[in-house]
Protein backbone atom coordinates (compact mmCIF):
# COMPACT_ATOMS: atom_id res chain seq x y z
CA UNK A 1 0.00 0.00 0.00
CA UNK A 2 1.32 3.64 -0.77
CA UNK A 3 0.81 5.99 1.67
CA UNK A 4 -0.19 8.46 -1.05
CA UNK A 5 -3.63 7.19 -1.06
CA UNK A 6 -4.74 7.78 2.38
CA UNK A 7 -4.40 11.16 1.56
CA UNK A 8 -4.87 11.32 -1.98
CA UNK A 9 -7.48 9.96 -4.01
CA UNK A 10 -6.70 8.89 -7.39
CA UNK A 11 -6.50 12.17 -9.34
CA UNK A 12 -8.63 13.51 -11.88
CA UNK A 13 -8.06 15.42 -15.54
CA UNK A 14 -8.11 18.51 -13.65
CA UNK A 15 -5.30 17.06 -10.86
CA UNK A 16 -3.44 15.50 -13.62
CA UNK A 17 -2.66 18.79 -14.89
CA UNK A 18 -2.06 20.55 -11.86
CA UNK A 19 0.20 17.57 -11.22
CA UNK A 20 2.06 17.73 -14.20
CA UNK A 21 2.73 21.99 -13.70
CA UNK A 22 4.22 21.18 -10.63
CA UNK A 23 6.72 18.50 -11.81
CA UNK A 24 7.60 20.90 -14.56
CA UNK A 25 8.36 23.69 -11.83
CA UNK A 26 9.73 21.62 -9.74
CA UNK A 27 12.33 20.42 -12.34
CA UNK A 28 13.28 23.63 -13.57
CA UNK A 29 14.03 25.29 -9.58
CA UNK A 30 16.09 21.82 -8.79
CA UNK A 31 17.92 22.46 -12.19
CA UNK A 32 18.15 26.60 -11.02
CA UNK A 33 19.37 25.70 -7.71
CA UNK A 34 22.34 23.34 -9.07
CA UNK A 35 23.24 25.39 -11.64
CA UNK A 36 23.52 28.37 -8.87
CA UNK A 37 25.33 26.29 -6.73
CA UNK A 38 27.97 25.69 -9.42
CA UNK A 39 28.51 28.59 -10.55
CA UNK A 40 28.93 29.74 -6.99
CA UNK A 41 31.75 27.48 -6.11
CA UNK A 42 32.91 28.19 -9.80
CA UNK A 43 33.28 31.38 -9.03
CA UNK A 44 35.56 30.61 -5.89
CA UNK A 45 37.27 28.73 -8.01
CA UNK A 46 36.23 25.10 -6.30
CA UNK A 47 35.12 23.06 -9.45
CA UNK A 48 38.18 23.44 -11.27
CA UNK A 49 39.41 19.50 -12.49
CA UNK A 50 42.28 19.30 -10.85
CA UNK A 51 40.82 19.71 -7.16
CA UNK A 52 38.51 16.86 -7.46
CA UNK A 53 40.56 15.02 -9.83
CA UNK A 54 43.44 14.98 -6.66
CA UNK A 55 40.53 13.65 -4.08
CA UNK A 56 39.49 10.67 -6.14
CA UNK A 57 42.94 9.86 -8.25
CA UNK A 58 45.06 6.51 -6.99
CA UNK A 59 47.00 8.13 -4.64
CA UNK A 60 44.19 9.70 -2.68
CA UNK A 61 42.86 6.30 -2.29
CA UNK A 62 46.26 4.14 -1.61
CA UNK A 63 47.32 6.80 0.63
CA UNK A 64 44.55 8.73 2.62
CA UNK A 65 40.62 7.29 1.74
CA UNK A 66 41.25 3.31 1.84
CA UNK A 67 43.70 3.92 4.97
CA UNK A 68 40.78 5.90 6.66
CA UNK A 69 37.80 3.29 5.39
CA UNK A 70 40.30 0.29 6.58
CA UNK A 71 39.97 1.96 10.15
CA UNK A 72 36.50 3.31 10.05
CA UNK A 73 35.14 -0.55 8.87
CA UNK A 74 37.56 -2.28 11.16
CA UNK A 75 36.34 -0.72 14.15
CA UNK A 76 33.03 0.20 13.21
CA UNK A 77 32.91 -4.45 12.38
CA UNK A 78 34.69 -5.00 15.53
CA UNK A 79 32.06 -2.82 17.51
CA UNK A 80 29.08 -4.67 15.34
CA UNK A 81 29.90 -7.91 16.85
CA UNK A 82 30.87 -7.31 20.72
CA UNK A 83 27.56 -4.90 21.17
CA UNK A 84 25.55 -7.88 19.77
CA UNK A 85 27.35 -10.08 22.41
CA UNK A 86 26.87 -7.81 24.60
CA UNK A 87 23.06 -6.96 23.74
CA UNK A 88 22.10 -10.56 23.86
CA UNK A 89 23.64 -11.16 26.91
CA UNK A 90 22.04 -7.89 28.78
CA UNK A 91 18.72 -8.77 26.73
CA UNK A 92 17.94 -11.92 27.81
CA UNK A 93 18.81 -11.17 31.22
CA UNK A 94 16.18 -8.48 31.62
CA UNK A 95 13.99 -11.28 30.34
CA UNK A 96 15.15 -13.11 33.57
CA UNK A 97 13.01 -14.68 35.84
CA UNK A 98 14.85 -13.50 38.64
CA UNK A 99 14.12 -9.75 40.10
CA UNK A 100 17.48 -8.38 40.92
CA UNK A 101 18.84 -9.68 37.47
CA UNK A 102 15.78 -7.99 35.30
CA UNK A 103 16.60 -4.94 37.55
CA UNK A 104 20.28 -4.76 36.95
CA UNK A 105 20.40 -5.17 33.51
CA UNK A 106 17.40 -3.08 33.45
CA UNK A 107 19.77 0.05 34.80
CA UNK A 108 22.69 -0.42 32.61
CA UNK A 109 20.63 -1.09 29.94
CA UNK A 110 19.04 2.39 30.25
CA UNK A 111 22.12 4.38 31.51
CA UNK A 112 23.93 3.19 28.24
CA UNK A 113 20.94 4.44 25.89
CA UNK A 114 20.66 7.60 27.91
CA UNK A 115 24.91 8.87 28.29
CA UNK A 116 25.71 10.44 24.32
CA UNK A 117 28.01 8.42 22.87
CA UNK A 118 30.65 11.39 22.58
CA UNK A 119 31.12 11.85 26.15
CA UNK A 120 31.33 7.90 26.89
CA UNK A 121 33.93 8.19 24.26
CA UNK A 122 35.88 10.91 25.67
CA UNK A 123 35.99 9.47 29.06
CA UNK A 124 37.22 6.05 28.05
CA UNK A 125 39.66 7.88 25.83
CA UNK A 126 41.20 9.54 29.08
CA UNK A 127 40.40 6.48 31.25
CA UNK A 128 42.19 3.85 28.82
CA UNK A 129 45.22 6.22 28.44
CA UNK A 130 45.11 6.99 32.35
CA UNK A 131 44.72 4.03 34.12
CA UNK A 132 44.97 0.44 31.26
CA UNK A 133 48.57 2.20 29.59
CA UNK A 134 50.22 -1.09 30.42
CA UNK A 135 47.14 -3.15 28.83
CA UNK A 136 46.74 -0.71 26.02
CA UNK A 137 49.12 0.84 24.26
CA UNK A 138 48.47 5.05 24.57
CA UNK A 139 48.57 5.49 20.98
CA UNK A 140 45.37 3.15 20.10
CA UNK A 141 43.42 4.60 22.88
CA UNK A 142 41.37 6.49 20.71
CA UNK A 143 40.82 3.53 18.84
CA UNK A 144 39.94 1.23 21.78
CA UNK A 145 38.02 4.03 23.42
CA UNK A 146 35.77 4.30 19.90
CA UNK A 147 35.39 0.77 20.26
CA UNK A 148 34.27 0.12 23.69
CA UNK A 149 31.70 3.35 23.34
CA UNK A 150 29.85 2.28 20.45
CA UNK A 151 29.86 -1.19 21.93
CA UNK A 152 28.26 -0.01 24.60
CA UNK A 153 25.69 2.28 23.75
CA UNK A 154 24.81 -0.33 20.95
CA UNK A 155 24.74 -3.21 23.12
CA UNK A 156 22.36 -1.62 24.67
CA UNK A 157 19.72 -0.54 22.42
CA UNK A 158 20.13 -3.87 21.07
CA UNK A 159 19.47 -5.69 24.67
CA UNK A 160 16.04 -3.48 24.18
CA UNK A 161 15.52 -4.99 20.81
CA UNK A 162 16.11 -8.76 21.92
CA UNK A 163 13.24 -7.55 24.48
CA UNK A 164 11.11 -5.74 22.58
CA UNK A 165 11.21 -8.33 19.95
CA UNK A 166 10.01 -11.03 22.38
CA UNK A 167 7.60 -9.12 23.81
CA UNK A 168 6.05 -8.40 20.01
CA UNK A 169 5.32 -11.90 19.28
CA UNK A 170 1.43 -12.78 19.69
CA UNK A 171 0.53 -13.95 23.17
CA UNK A 172 -0.67 -17.30 21.51
CA UNK A 173 3.19 -18.65 20.63
CA UNK A 174 3.62 -18.23 24.35
CA UNK A 175 0.36 -19.84 25.50
CA UNK A 176 0.73 -23.14 22.71
CA UNK A 177 4.17 -23.77 24.18
CA UNK A 178 3.00 -23.51 27.51
CA UNK A 179 -0.22 -25.48 26.81
CA UNK A 180 2.25 -28.10 25.58
CA UNK A 181 4.13 -28.64 28.42
CA UNK A 182 7.02 -26.43 28.50
CA UNK A 183 7.92 -24.27 31.09
CA UNK A 184 8.14 -20.72 30.56
CA UNK A 185 11.74 -21.09 30.10
CA UNK A 186 11.80 -23.59 27.73
CA UNK A 187 9.25 -21.91 25.91
CA UNK A 188 11.70 -18.69 25.96
CA UNK A 189 14.55 -20.32 24.64
CA UNK A 190 12.87 -22.69 21.94
CA UNK A 191 9.77 -21.22 20.84
CA UNK A 192 9.85 -16.96 21.60
CA UNK A 193 13.46 -15.90 21.19
CA UNK A 194 14.62 -17.92 18.22
CA UNK A 195 11.25 -16.08 16.55
CA UNK A 196 12.34 -12.27 18.26
CA UNK A 197 15.83 -12.78 16.56
CA UNK A 198 14.46 -13.70 13.22
CA UNK A 199 12.48 -10.72 14.35
CA UNK A 200 15.01 -7.99 15.38
CA UNK A 201 17.46 -9.38 12.34
CA UNK A 202 16.26 -6.04 10.06
CA UNK A 203 16.45 -3.64 12.80
CA UNK A 204 19.90 -5.13 13.44
CA UNK A 205 20.92 -4.35 10.33
CA UNK A 206 20.12 -0.76 10.31
CA UNK A 207 22.06 -0.49 13.80
CA UNK A 208 25.12 -1.19 11.91
CA UNK A 209 24.29 2.06 9.99
CA UNK A 210 24.04 4.03 13.57
CA UNK A 211 27.22 1.84 14.31
CA UNK A 212 29.14 3.06 11.13
CA UNK A 213 27.96 6.54 11.45
CA UNK A 214 28.81 6.58 15.06
CA UNK A 215 32.32 5.57 14.29
CA UNK A 216 32.94 9.12 12.48
CA UNK A 217 32.75 10.31 16.19
CA UNK A 218 36.10 9.19 16.78
CA UNK A 219 37.77 11.77 14.58
CA UNK A 220 36.51 14.31 17.78
CA UNK A 221 39.15 12.27 20.14
CA UNK A 222 41.65 12.07 17.56
CA UNK A 223 41.17 8.17 15.92
CA UNK A 224 42.08 8.48 12.77
CA UNK A 225 39.49 6.88 10.55
CA UNK A 226 37.86 8.03 6.96
CA UNK A 227 36.90 11.53 7.96
CA UNK A 228 40.29 12.16 9.68
CA UNK A 229 41.90 10.68 7.01
CA UNK A 230 40.09 12.85 4.32
CA UNK A 231 40.62 15.57 5.80
CA UNK A 232 44.62 15.51 6.04
CA UNK A 233 44.49 14.37 2.04
CA UNK A 234 42.18 18.05 1.92
CA UNK A 235 44.95 19.50 3.70
CA UNK A 236 47.59 17.97 1.76
CA UNK A 237 46.61 19.36 -1.60
CA UNK A 238 43.91 22.13 -0.98
CA UNK A 239 41.13 20.06 -1.35
CA UNK A 240 39.74 20.06 1.72
CA UNK A 241 35.91 20.51 0.02
CA UNK A 242 36.55 17.69 -2.78
CA UNK A 243 38.22 15.59 -0.12
CA UNK A 244 34.95 15.57 2.62
CA UNK A 245 32.18 15.11 -0.24
CA UNK A 246 33.97 12.35 -1.22
CA UNK A 247 34.36 10.95 2.50
CA UNK A 248 30.42 11.55 2.44
CA UNK A 249 29.92 9.90 -0.82
CA UNK A 250 31.43 7.26 0.77
CA UNK A 251 29.18 6.54 3.98
CA UNK A 252 26.09 7.26 1.93
CA UNK A 253 27.28 4.26 -0.90
CA UNK A 254 27.93 2.02 2.22
CA UNK A 255 24.72 2.73 4.38
CA UNK A 256 22.60 2.68 1.38
CA UNK A 257 23.69 -0.62 0.93
CA UNK A 258 22.99 -1.93 4.56
CA UNK A 259 19.91 -0.08 4.44
CA UNK A 260 18.73 -1.85 1.39
CA UNK A 261 20.30 -5.12 3.00
CA UNK A 262 17.73 -4.43 6.14
CA UNK A 263 14.87 -3.84 4.17
CA UNK A 264 15.23 -7.09 2.17
CA UNK A 265 15.86 -8.79 5.17
CA UNK A 266 12.40 -7.72 6.80
CA UNK A 267 10.54 -8.76 3.47
CA UNK A 268 12.15 -11.93 3.35
CA UNK A 269 11.88 -13.04 6.77
CA UNK A 270 8.35 -12.02 7.77
CA UNK A 271 7.06 -15.24 6.75
CA UNK A 272 9.52 -17.09 9.14
CA UNK A 273 8.44 -15.62 12.28
CA UNK A 274 5.36 -14.57 14.09
CA UNK A 275 7.39 -11.76 15.18
CA UNK A 276 7.40 -8.13 13.81
CA UNK A 277 10.21 -7.63 11.08
CA UNK A 278 9.53 -4.18 10.08
CA UNK A 279 12.38 -2.07 10.53
CA UNK A 280 11.47 1.13 12.53
CA UNK A 281 13.11 4.41 11.26
CA UNK A 282 16.48 3.38 9.83
CA UNK A 283 18.81 5.04 11.39
CA UNK A 284 17.79 6.09 14.00
CA UNK A 285 17.29 3.88 17.40
CA UNK A 286 14.19 4.03 19.98
CA UNK A 287 16.26 5.89 23.15
CA UNK A 288 15.46 5.81 26.76
CA UNK A 289 12.33 6.24 28.74
CA UNK A 290 10.23 4.06 26.08
CA UNK A 291 8.58 1.46 28.43
CA UNK A 292 6.33 -1.65 27.70
CA UNK A 293 3.41 0.03 26.88
CA UNK A 294 5.28 2.48 24.52
CA UNK A 295 6.45 -0.55 22.49
CA UNK A 296 2.99 -2.03 22.55
CA UNK A 297 1.43 0.95 21.04
CA UNK A 298 4.36 1.44 18.52
CA UNK A 299 4.53 -2.96 18.17
CA UNK A 300 0.57 -2.00 17.23
CA UNK A 301 1.34 0.60 14.87
CA UNK A 302 3.57 -1.71 13.07
CA UNK A 303 0.98 -4.41 13.27
CA UNK A 304 -1.52 -2.31 11.55
CA UNK A 305 1.02 -1.46 8.64
CA UNK A 306 1.48 -4.96 8.15
CA UNK A 307 -2.18 -5.49 7.93
CA UNK A 308 -2.55 -3.14 5.41
CA UNK A 309 0.54 -3.94 3.57
CA UNK A 310 -1.56 -7.82 3.08
CA UNK A 311 -3.88 -6.09 1.53
CA UNK B 1 31.89 15.93 48.09
CA UNK B 2 34.28 19.29 48.20
CA UNK B 3 35.70 17.75 45.10
CA UNK B 4 32.75 18.09 43.34
CA UNK B 5 31.90 21.21 44.71
CA UNK B 6 35.07 22.49 43.29
CA UNK B 7 34.14 21.27 39.88
CA UNK B 8 30.84 23.36 40.10
CA UNK B 9 32.62 26.44 41.22
CA UNK B 10 35.76 26.14 38.44
CA UNK B 11 34.24 25.19 35.33
CA UNK B 12 31.00 26.43 33.64
CA UNK B 13 28.94 22.81 33.80
CA UNK B 14 25.83 24.95 33.87
CA UNK B 15 26.69 26.92 31.10
CA UNK B 16 27.89 23.77 28.75
CA UNK B 17 24.52 22.14 29.62
CA UNK B 18 22.24 25.40 28.84
CA UNK B 19 24.47 25.36 25.36
CA UNK B 20 22.92 21.62 24.92
CA UNK B 21 19.74 22.95 25.47
CA UNK B 22 20.00 25.92 23.35
CA UNK B 23 21.64 23.46 20.58
CA UNK B 24 18.51 21.44 21.00
CA UNK B 25 15.94 24.00 20.97
CA UNK B 26 16.85 26.09 17.89
CA UNK B 27 17.64 23.17 15.77
CA UNK B 28 14.40 20.83 16.71
CA UNK B 29 12.26 24.16 15.64
CA UNK B 30 14.12 24.20 12.34
CA UNK B 31 14.72 20.65 11.97
CA UNK B 32 11.10 19.78 12.53
CA UNK B 33 9.57 22.54 10.02
CA UNK B 34 11.98 21.10 7.81
CA UNK B 35 11.00 17.74 8.27
CA UNK B 36 7.20 18.85 7.95
CA UNK B 37 8.21 20.05 4.40
CA UNK B 38 9.80 17.28 3.96
CA UNK B 39 7.08 14.51 5.08
CA UNK B 40 4.43 16.32 2.93
CA UNK B 41 6.81 16.39 -0.12
CA UNK B 42 7.22 12.72 0.15
CA UNK B 43 3.69 11.76 0.47
CA UNK B 44 2.34 14.08 -1.81
CA UNK B 45 1.03 12.66 -5.33
CA UNK B 46 3.45 14.52 -7.42
CA UNK B 47 6.23 12.69 -8.22
CA UNK B 48 9.10 14.66 -8.64
CA UNK B 49 8.34 16.36 -4.97
CA UNK B 50 8.31 13.09 -3.59
CA UNK B 51 11.20 11.95 -5.37
CA UNK B 52 13.14 15.03 -4.54
CA UNK B 53 12.13 14.95 -1.17
CA UNK B 54 13.32 10.67 -1.16
CA UNK B 55 16.44 11.98 -2.25
CA UNK B 56 17.51 14.01 0.48
CA UNK B 57 16.36 12.58 3.11
CA UNK B 58 18.16 8.93 1.84
CA UNK B 59 21.69 10.90 1.09
CA UNK B 60 21.66 13.43 3.93
CA UNK B 61 20.13 10.10 7.02
CA UNK B 62 23.31 8.21 5.37
CA UNK B 63 25.73 11.08 6.25
CA UNK B 64 27.82 11.00 9.81
CA UNK B 65 26.40 13.92 11.69
CA UNK B 66 30.30 14.15 12.68
CA UNK B 67 30.85 14.85 9.13
CA UNK B 68 28.15 17.75 8.20
CA UNK B 69 29.45 19.70 11.33
CA UNK B 70 33.38 19.35 10.26
CA UNK B 71 31.52 20.21 6.55
CA UNK B 72 30.41 23.41 8.04
CA UNK B 73 33.14 24.31 9.59
CA UNK B 74 35.88 23.69 7.03
CA UNK B 75 33.98 24.06 3.68
CA UNK B 76 31.39 26.79 4.90
CA UNK B 77 33.18 29.00 7.08
CA UNK B 78 36.80 27.78 6.33
CA UNK B 79 37.22 27.73 2.41
CA UNK B 80 34.18 29.46 0.75
CA UNK B 81 34.13 32.07 3.90
CA UNK B 82 30.87 32.71 4.85
CA UNK B 83 30.19 34.73 7.66
CA UNK B 84 26.46 34.36 9.33
CA UNK B 85 27.59 35.95 12.44
CA UNK B 86 30.39 38.46 13.02
CA UNK B 87 30.68 37.38 16.33
CA UNK B 88 32.99 34.34 16.16
CA UNK B 89 31.63 31.49 18.89
CA UNK B 90 27.93 32.52 17.73
CA UNK B 91 29.16 31.79 13.80
CA UNK B 92 30.17 28.59 14.91
CA UNK B 93 26.96 28.49 17.07
CA UNK B 94 24.92 28.53 14.52
CA UNK B 95 26.85 26.38 12.03
CA UNK B 96 26.61 23.70 14.31
CA UNK B 97 22.69 23.96 14.59
CA UNK B 98 22.34 24.38 10.57
CA UNK B 99 24.49 21.04 10.58
CA UNK B 100 21.91 19.06 13.24
CA UNK B 101 18.78 20.57 12.01
CA UNK B 102 19.59 19.08 8.84
CA UNK B 103 20.76 16.54 10.06
CA UNK B 104 17.59 15.61 12.40
CA UNK B 105 15.04 16.75 9.41
CA UNK B 106 14.59 13.50 7.57
CA UNK B 107 13.95 11.79 10.60
CA UNK B 108 11.31 13.76 11.75
CA UNK B 109 9.76 13.60 8.27
CA UNK B 110 10.01 9.87 8.12
CA UNK B 111 8.56 9.91 12.25
CA UNK B 112 5.74 12.16 10.52
CA UNK B 113 5.06 9.98 7.32
CA UNK B 114 5.01 6.59 9.60
CA UNK B 115 2.48 8.37 11.64
CA UNK B 116 0.57 8.99 8.49
CA UNK B 117 1.43 5.37 7.99
CA UNK B 118 -0.80 4.48 11.05
CA UNK B 119 -4.07 5.75 9.33
CA UNK B 120 -6.00 2.76 7.59
CA UNK B 121 -6.77 3.79 4.10
CA UNK B 122 -10.56 2.82 5.49
CA UNK B 123 -10.82 6.30 7.22
CA UNK B 124 -9.62 8.06 3.95
CA UNK B 125 -12.39 6.20 2.31
CA UNK B 126 -14.95 6.68 5.02
CA UNK B 127 -14.00 10.44 4.77
CA UNK B 128 -14.46 10.45 1.20
CA UNK B 129 -17.87 8.72 1.14
CA UNK B 130 -19.12 11.33 3.66
CA UNK B 131 -18.67 13.90 0.88
CA UNK B 132 -15.39 15.41 3.09
CA UNK B 133 -13.41 17.04 0.45
CA UNK B 134 -9.31 16.81 0.43
CA UNK B 135 -8.63 19.61 2.69
CA UNK B 136 -11.52 18.90 5.43
CA UNK B 137 -10.32 14.88 5.10
CA UNK B 138 -6.58 16.28 5.70
CA UNK B 139 -7.64 18.65 8.88
CA UNK B 140 -10.70 16.40 10.44
CA UNK B 141 -9.76 12.41 9.87
CA UNK B 142 -5.71 12.05 8.87
CA UNK B 143 -3.78 14.17 10.34
CA UNK B 144 -4.90 14.43 13.83
CA UNK B 145 -5.06 10.54 13.93
CA UNK B 146 -1.37 10.59 11.79
CA UNK B 147 -0.10 13.27 14.47
CA UNK B 148 -1.03 10.90 17.34
CA UNK B 149 0.87 7.70 15.48
CA UNK B 150 3.71 10.00 15.24
CA UNK B 151 4.24 10.84 18.92
CA UNK B 152 6.59 8.16 19.79
CA UNK B 153 9.14 8.51 16.51
CA UNK B 154 9.06 12.44 17.14
CA UNK B 155 9.66 11.76 20.85
CA UNK B 156 12.79 9.71 20.02
CA UNK B 157 14.12 11.33 17.64
CA UNK B 158 14.00 14.58 19.75
CA UNK B 159 16.04 12.58 22.53
CA UNK B 160 18.58 11.70 19.91
CA UNK B 161 19.06 15.21 18.90
CA UNK B 162 19.47 15.95 22.66
CA UNK B 163 22.70 13.83 22.62
CA UNK B 164 23.99 14.73 19.80
CA UNK B 165 23.88 18.36 19.95
CA UNK B 166 27.47 17.22 21.76
CA UNK B 167 28.14 16.80 18.53
CA UNK B 168 28.78 20.77 17.97
CA UNK B 169 31.98 19.84 19.95
CA UNK B 170 33.28 19.63 16.48
CA UNK B 171 32.53 22.89 15.41
CA UNK B 172 34.40 24.04 18.84
CA UNK B 173 31.18 24.68 20.62
CA UNK B 174 31.70 25.62 24.92
CA UNK B 175 29.03 22.34 25.15
CA UNK B 176 29.20 19.71 28.03
CA UNK B 177 30.83 17.53 26.75
CA UNK B 178 33.72 19.91 25.52
CA UNK B 179 33.78 21.02 29.42
CA UNK B 180 33.63 17.55 30.62
CA UNK B 181 37.00 17.25 28.37
CA UNK B 182 38.96 20.26 29.94
CA UNK B 183 37.76 18.99 33.26
CA UNK B 184 39.44 15.48 32.81
CA UNK B 185 42.38 16.99 31.39
CA UNK B 186 43.01 19.66 34.25
CA UNK B 187 41.83 16.90 37.33
CA UNK B 188 42.67 13.37 36.20
CA UNK B 189 42.45 11.97 39.22
CA UNK B 190 38.74 13.11 39.40
CA UNK B 191 38.10 11.52 36.03
CA UNK B 192 35.37 9.05 37.00
CA UNK B 193 33.14 11.56 39.27
CA UNK B 194 33.53 14.28 36.48
CA UNK B 195 32.00 11.52 33.90
CA UNK B 196 29.46 10.50 36.49
CA UNK B 197 28.27 14.78 36.81
CA UNK B 198 27.94 14.72 32.76
CA UNK B 199 26.34 10.95 32.17
CA UNK B 200 23.60 12.01 35.04
CA UNK B 201 22.92 15.52 33.67
CA UNK B 202 22.14 14.42 30.25
CA UNK B 203 20.35 11.54 32.10
CA UNK B 204 18.46 13.88 33.83
CA UNK B 205 17.31 16.14 30.58
CA UNK B 206 16.88 13.02 28.19
CA UNK B 207 14.64 10.62 30.52
CA UNK B 208 11.89 13.40 31.05
CA UNK B 209 11.81 13.77 27.67
CA UNK B 210 11.13 9.86 26.88
CA UNK B 211 8.70 9.36 29.80
CA UNK B 212 6.53 12.75 28.81
CA UNK B 213 6.82 10.60 25.26
CA UNK B 214 5.33 7.74 26.55
CA UNK B 215 2.65 9.71 28.42
CA UNK B 216 1.61 11.30 25.57
CA UNK B 217 0.99 8.29 23.19
CA UNK B 218 -0.67 6.52 25.46
CA UNK B 219 -2.91 9.29 26.74
CA UNK B 220 -3.31 10.17 23.05
CA UNK B 221 -3.24 6.47 21.58
CA UNK B 222 -5.81 6.15 19.08
CA UNK B 223 -7.65 2.95 19.78
CA UNK B 224 -8.72 0.76 16.28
Amino acid sequence: MSTQYVLFDAPGPRSRRIITILNILVALIVIGVLVWVYQALAAQGQMSPHLWWNAINTNAWVNYLLPGLTFTLQAAAIAVVSSVVFGLFFGFLRLAPVRILRWISMVIVEFFRAVPVLVLMVFLHFFFSQYLSNVIDPRNSAYYAVIVALTLYNGAVIAELVRAGVRSLPAGQREAALAVGMTTTKSLRYVEVPQALVAMLPSLVSQFVIILKDSALGYIIGFSELLRYSRHLGAGYGNIMQALVVAAIIFIIINSLLVQLAQMLSRRLSSRTSGVTEVGIPGIAPIAGDTVEDEATETRAQAIIQQDKRK
Amino acid sequence: MEDILFLFEQYPIWEGFWANLKLAFFSAIFAFTLGVILALFRISPVRSMSWLSGAFINLVRNIPLTVLVVMGVLIFWGQLQINMHPDFDTNFFMLATIALSIYHAPFFAEAIRSGVNTVPLGQAEAARSIGLGFFAAARLIIIPQALRGAITPIGNTLIALIKNTTVAAAASVMEASGIMRTMIEFNPNLMVAIFLIIAIGFSLIVIPVGLLTTWLSERLAVTR
